[in-house]
């Protein structure tokens, strides 16, 4: 009986296919939205988390000046060289210490020319921030010690000095620092404020200082801690460190940040989730005003059918098929709604994926609930419409014309 | 009054009303549509019922094909009180031992004739193979054998009714009820169709209850039943058709 009343919901859709198609509309729209809300968003979720993960897991960046929403104060004392070894030697549960001085420079070599980041720093800076090299080698010690002339370079700047030719071995000139290339970084992409992480070239924090800068002084210290090991813990031990270290009495407040890439890891995620499940419930409703077009064309179909209905009724039909019947028909509307809004969905999805370079994360559960709730409305709307048309009077709706 | 055989017999008629009115409206809308109505049909008649337009006998098929209920009096159907069915009661009843064949043949569109003689057999939940073999016999019963994935548009009147006559036949009814099965039909179609509900009667043993106003097609009945006002103004058994 079920299966009868299908097959004539499917013929009945084909009759009119126009109007279901316009019908269920709706459902399309509010189930694509749904899943592409999700879909994107879980993307942006998972994006974040990648780069996070890239950057280095347990990262903490310690700045000086007090960071309160926006740019560094300026006036508080730069960190040396001394500060990052301090760190290292008395905290405990840390991999890799880094002190590090960035500066934006042309880069050249023979006729191209490249505006980058310069960074000095030493071999931890790459343990710390979950850099591998591809091909070359790190600074060797003697290189750190004396402020050689090298340099490691990201992705990006070999693709824009050197094209496909191979860089290790070549020179690059940094203003009138010409040095030797002697290693080249991985790709990691973008990072999740959308700047470019391969745009750099690494040179010795001494030849930075010495031949670049012409100061003693570090932007910043990375500190790497070990896995499984509370990150605040540590920030606040190194916290305490560096008040001593700067002489800053019990009033005073801190004239330096530590930053710990989780907490921002959990705000990222945290607004990204809020937003898709914001978007999502307005999808939704896109969902509930579909269902109220489906109840519409189910009462224009029951009146057409009166007639139809009424004849059923007359060979012995029971109200209670008639009722099935308009019933599934309303559900198979919906389901097919559903089922073409999840391929528009993931259509959808994979193109917005690729334009908006978030990774494509199929969430299965969430097209599983998707349909199932398209199919509910189907049954929800539909059951007004079907119980008017089990309801009908034979005797009238076999007079009906 | 009339005195069927069966009462003689104490066996019970088929269809038995005692003093079935039918009023629609209340107070001074009120219209009598049946005014106290007595009838007995017996298994295997071939009634005719007659009667100009108002005069109630169209009420009086709903009321006998279970699609209406009287007003007061009583509709004894194989010794039941319809009256006192639920609706779904009744439904079933007509599903099991009722057949109807209407004026406007009531074929559903955009369906084969296969399909249409398959419906009340679906709603019988017959299994697939059987329905298909049933609905094929009852085709050939009516003479359209070959015609059975035709749909509506494409068969004549006279071919429509012989679709609503084999779906009305192919449950075995009790009773089919024809309500002015030729009044769409020209002469010779309308023959063909009252020679098919004579031969079903006959051969098959279906009882048949007809309205009809052409005297012509009521004569092939065994019984004319002719109303007025509400009333049966006469009821007697004619002479054999020839």
């Amino acid at each position: 009986m079920v299966w009868n009343a299908f097959s004539l919901a499917l013929r009945e859709i084909r009759r009119n296919v126009m109007r279901s198609f316009l019908t269920i509309l709706g459902i399309v729209i509010g189930v694509a939205a749904v899943i592409i809300m999700v879909t994107i968003g879980g993307g942006a979720t998972v994006q974040v988390t990648q780069q996070i993960a890239s950057l280095g897991s347990n990262l903490l960046i310690i700045t000086p000046g007090k960071r309160v929403l926006g740019p560094v104060q300026s006036g508080a004392a730069p960190f040396r060289i001394a500060d990052a070894e301090a760190i290292g030697r008395e905290i405990a549960s840390i991999v890799a210490v880094a002190p590090a001085s960035s500066r934006s420079m042309t880069a050249i070599v023979g006729n191209e020319n490249w505006s980058t980041r310069v960074t000095g720093s030493e071999n931890e800076y790459l343990k710390a921030g979950n850099w591998s090299i591809k091909a070359g080698r790190q600074f060797s010690a003697s290189e750190l010690r004396a402020g050689a002339a090298v340099c490691i370079i990201g992705a990006t700047v070999r693709g824009k000095l050197f094209g496909s030719q191979e860089p290790v071995g070549s020179k690059i000139r940094l203003q009138s620092l010409a040095c030797e290339v002697i290693g080249l970084l991985e790709a990691k992409g973008q990072s999740m404020m959308g700047t470019d992480q391969d745009d750099f070239v690494l040179i010795p924090l001494r030849t930075f200082q010495r031949r670049i800068a012409g100061n003693q002084d570090v932007g910043v210290i990375q500190v790497s801690v070990e896995g499984g090991v509370s990150t605040d813990r540590v920030g606040r031990d190194i916290g305490r460190l560096m008040r001593e270290r700067r002489h800053l009495s019990a009033t005073e407040e801190d004239d330096f940040t530590v930053m710990d890439l989780k907490e921002i890891t959990k705000m990222f995620t945290g607004t990204t989730q809020v937003l898709t499940a914001l978007l999502s419930a307005v999808a939704a409703v896109s969902l509930l005003v579909g269902g109220i077009g489906i109840m519409n064309i189910m009462l224009v179909s029951v009146t057409e059918r009166t007639r139809e209905i009424g004849i059923r009724l007359a060979i012995g039909a029971l109200e209670r098929d008639v009722l099935l019947q308009f019933l599934v028909e309303a559900m198979v509307l919906s389901s097919l709604g559903g089922l073409l809004g999840i391929a528009l969905a993931i259509g959808a999805s994979l193109w917005l994926a690729d334009v908006l370079r978030v990774p494509f994360v199929f969430n299965a559960t969430i097209v599983a609930v998707a349909f199932l709730f398209s199919a509910a409305v189907g049954v929800v709307f539909g059951f007004f419409p079907a119980q008017k048309a089990a309801r009908l009077d034979p005797i009238e709706a076999l007079r009906h014309e | 009054m009339n005195e069927s055989v069966s009462d003689l017999a104490g066996i019970q008629p088929l269809i038995e009303l005692r003093g079935v009115t039918k009023v629609y409206g209340t107070g001074g809308a009120a219209m009598h549509a049946l005014r106290g109505i007595d009838l007995s049909i017996d298994e295997g008649e071939f009634v005719a019922v007659m009667g100009p337009s108002g005069s109630g006998k169209s009420t009086c098929m709903n009321i006998l094909g279970c699609l209406d209920t009287p007003t007061a009096g009583t509709y004894r159907f194989k010794g039941v009180q319809v009256g006192k069915l639920t609706g779904r009661q009744r439904a079933l009843l007509r599903r099991h031992y009722l057949g109807f064949v209407f004026q406007g043949y009531n074929l559903l569109n955009r369906t084969s004739a296969l399909e249409n003689v398959e419906l009340p057999l679906i709603y019988r939940r017959v299994p697939a193979s059987r329905r298909h073999e049933q609905a094929r016999q009852a085709l050939e019963v009516v003479g359209l054998k070959g015609w059975e994935d035709h749909t509506q548009g494409e068969l004549s009147g006279g071919q429509q009714q012989r679709v609503a006559i084999a779906r009305a036949i192919v449950t075995r009814p009790a009773v089919l009820f024809a309500d002015e099965p030729t009044g769409n039909l020209d002469t010779a179609r309308s023959r063909e169709i009252m020679e098919l509900l004579t031969a079903l009667n006959r051969g098959q043993g279906i009882t048949v209850v007809m309205v009809t106003h052409e005297a012509e097609m009521a004569a092939y009945a065994k019984r004319i039943v002719r109303f007025l006002d509400g009333r049966v103004e006469t009821d007697g058994v004619q002479k054999e058709a020839a």
